[in-house]
């Protein structure tokens, strides 16, 4: 570290060190500003929008089958079991390979730019993708299967870390015994490995689950439409209504469209979105301190 | 025979596994292959300059104008003012958080700011066209509530999330034996937060700010809401107080309604190719600045 800034730090130090104090009171307290500055905005927004929302919303809105939110509610979930199936099983494995098979070489390191750049980009891009793929090529037509197949490609990168990180968790002790006991290294990854960190795992699938009902621009193309009417796909060849979308064509373009409907719309889709994403923070929180080793 | 068949099956696992690690390099480069094959078809019919630095994106005309730089611009404009709010912000967050909060305020903070990462761009979009745009208008006195200042703001709240999970992990990789050489030498503590720790996790924080400008070019449903989708050439400063449209925001709003594989539908890909190697640039020299990280702490 021999640049000339250290020489003048030890200057300042010794020349005033009330001053220094006195500066020292001032960044934090800016630093503190800041970060206030980060989170209340947003949540003040999202309070306004809850308490809107929440006078929007009633049972009927939320249920009946004739108009309402059911159609899109159940579309968005059928979207993201339908992606979690796609991508969960894909990302395990590529997380099995990165963190049970793989020694770290040149392949390893375009892997990881792999997945990086994957996470990378835009998610109107990965609507393109979808629609040259999944919607003409392949011949899904805008549906339900084109769309999730479009969104397990866009949580991918997302479930190969988080199961990464759960597998590299596991102690080597616990692999070590295992092989010395003569099982083989899939073995190992079966009995050993992978039931240790199914938790970890699963809170990564719930995170990209959430990811994957609050996106709108992988589906625009591949997936959704708009309707006021409440019609349930039959078919994963069908086109399903979903939260986001409808949110997005309610605000922008549908005419007509009462005020309170809106703001219950955002509310049901943020706390469907927030409500996933708490349940797998919290169980994260609580396996770190449950981890026994 | 049990014995050579579990050895078969384990032997097709173990390939099936080693096929789904390469999966994520061949998805990319599919992306990539998509892109050119379904882009490249409009160079045919519009030359690479009239593409790019044509002034006039009007592809209803007829014939279709294709000129990029309106939302060239109006994607630097969106990204550049989001980035100026963002970055000192997050940076000074990340600072607290890994430095300088109390155990419980580090506590409170950080799930906080996980959450705010999760919300959905399109009910981000929706708070700016309901309640931010008309505010900030009625406010500043503008004629509309859409307009690119404000599609920076929402980016910028958007952004931060992600600057300051990365940062405050760079921050956190710098070795505490630095820190405490510092305050050794009688430095206080904010004296070696601004001349040790933050120059030593420096490339960390680098990355932490190109994921966050990654993020905020690729962004679609915020701008796409809140940014009034005109394709204008904006003028000066005084262009972030009016309408623009950004590269993300066309492709949304226009693919729809597109025929297949006309110069215009070519030309949406076109933008989206551009937009997939921006990114990828900005994604690869951070993930070369994280991996720099990593030498440091180890």
């Amino acid at each position: 570290m021999g640049n000339p800034q250290d020489g003048e730090a030890q200057l300042v130090i010794a020349r005033s060190p009330a001053r220094a104090r006195r500066e020292e009171r001032l960044a934090f307290a800016a630093l503190t500003a800041a970060s206030a500055i980060v989170v209340l905005p947003v949540l003040s927004i999202m309070v306004v929008m809850c308490w809107r929302g929440a006078r929007g919303l009633s049972w009927s809105f939320l249920t009946s089958p004739a108009e309402g939110l059911l159609a899109a509610v159940v579309g968005t979930v059928f979207l993201v079991l339908l992606t979690a199936a796609f991508a969960a099983p894909l990302g395990i494995a590529g997380a099995v390979y990165l963190s049970e098979y793989a020694r770290s070489g040149p392949l390893v390191r375009f892997i990881r730019l792999a997945i990086i750049n994957l996470a990378g980009v835009p998610s109107v891009v990965y609507g393109l993708f979808g629609l040259g793929l999944f919607v003409m090529l392949l011949g899904f037509g805008r549906s339900l299967l084109a769309g999730a197949c479009t969104m397990a490609l866009l949580v991918l990168p997302l479930v190969i870390s988080a199961s990464e990180e759960a597998l590299r968790q596991v102690p080597r002790g616990l692999r070590e015994a295992s092989f010395a006991l003569g099982a083989t290294r899939w073995q190992t990854v079966r009995n050993v490995v992978l039931p240790n960190s199914l938790p970890g795992i699963m809170t990564g699938i719930i995170l990209s689950v959430g990811r994957a009902a609050g996106e709108t621009a992988p589906i625009l193309f591949t997936a959704a439409f708009f309707s006021l009417t409440n019609p349930i796909p039959r078919s994963v060849f069908d086109p399903i209504l979903a939260l986001p979308y409808q949110l997005y064509v309610m605000a922008t373009e549908a005419p007509g469209v009462p005020e309170s409907h809106k703001w219950a719309t955002a509310l049901v889709l943020s706390a469907l979105v927030l409500g996933l994403n708490l349940a797998a923070i919290s169980a994260r929180a609580r396996l770190r301190r449950a981890r026994r080793w | 025979m049990r014995r050579g068949l579990g050895l078969a099956w384990e032997w097709l696992v173990e390939r099936v596994i080693q096929i789904a690690g390469l999966l994520a390099i061949v998805f990319v480069v599919a992306i990539f292959a998509f892109l050119l094959r379904d882009a490249l078809p409009v160079l045919r019919e519009r030359s690479m300059a009239e593409l790019l630095a044509g002034e006039v994106w009007s592809p209803t005309a007829d014939p279709a104008r294709l000129g990029m730089l309106p939302l060239l611009l109006g994607s630097l404009y969106v990204t550049v003012g989001a980035l100026v709010i963002a970055m000192p912000l997050g940076i000074a967050c990340a600072t607290y958080i890994a430095e300088v909060a109390s155990p419980r305020a580090r506590e409170v903070l950080k799930p906080l700011v996980e959450m705010l990462a999760a919300i959905p761009s399109v009910v981000f979009g929706f708070l700016g066209l309901m309640l931010v745009g008309p505010w900030l208008a009625e406010l500043l006195r503008l004629p509309i509530g859409m307009f690119a200042a404000l599609g920076s703001l929402m980016l910028a709240f958007m952004a931060m999330p992600t600057i300051v999970s990365v940062s405050e992990d760079a921050l956190r990789a710098v070795p505490r034996a630095l820190r405490e050489n510092s305050l050794a030498l009688g430095a206080t503590r904010w004296q070696t937060i601004a001349r040790v720790v933050l120059p030593a996790g420096r490339s960390g924080v680098i990355a932490a700010v190109l994921l966050g400008l990654g993020r905020t070019i690729g962004e679609t449903m915020t701008v796409l809401m809140v940014t009034g989708n005109a394709a204008v050439i904006p003028e000066g400063l005084a262009g972030f107080w009016r309408p623009v449209r950004t590269m993300t925001a066309t492709i949304a709003s226009e693919m729809g309604e597109t025929a297949y594989r006309t110069p215009h539908y070519h030309a949406l890909f076109f933008i989206g190719l551009v937009l997939f190697v921006i990114t990828f640039i900005i994604n690869t020299i951070a993930e070369w600045a994280i991996r720099k990280t990593g030498r440091l702490s180890s």
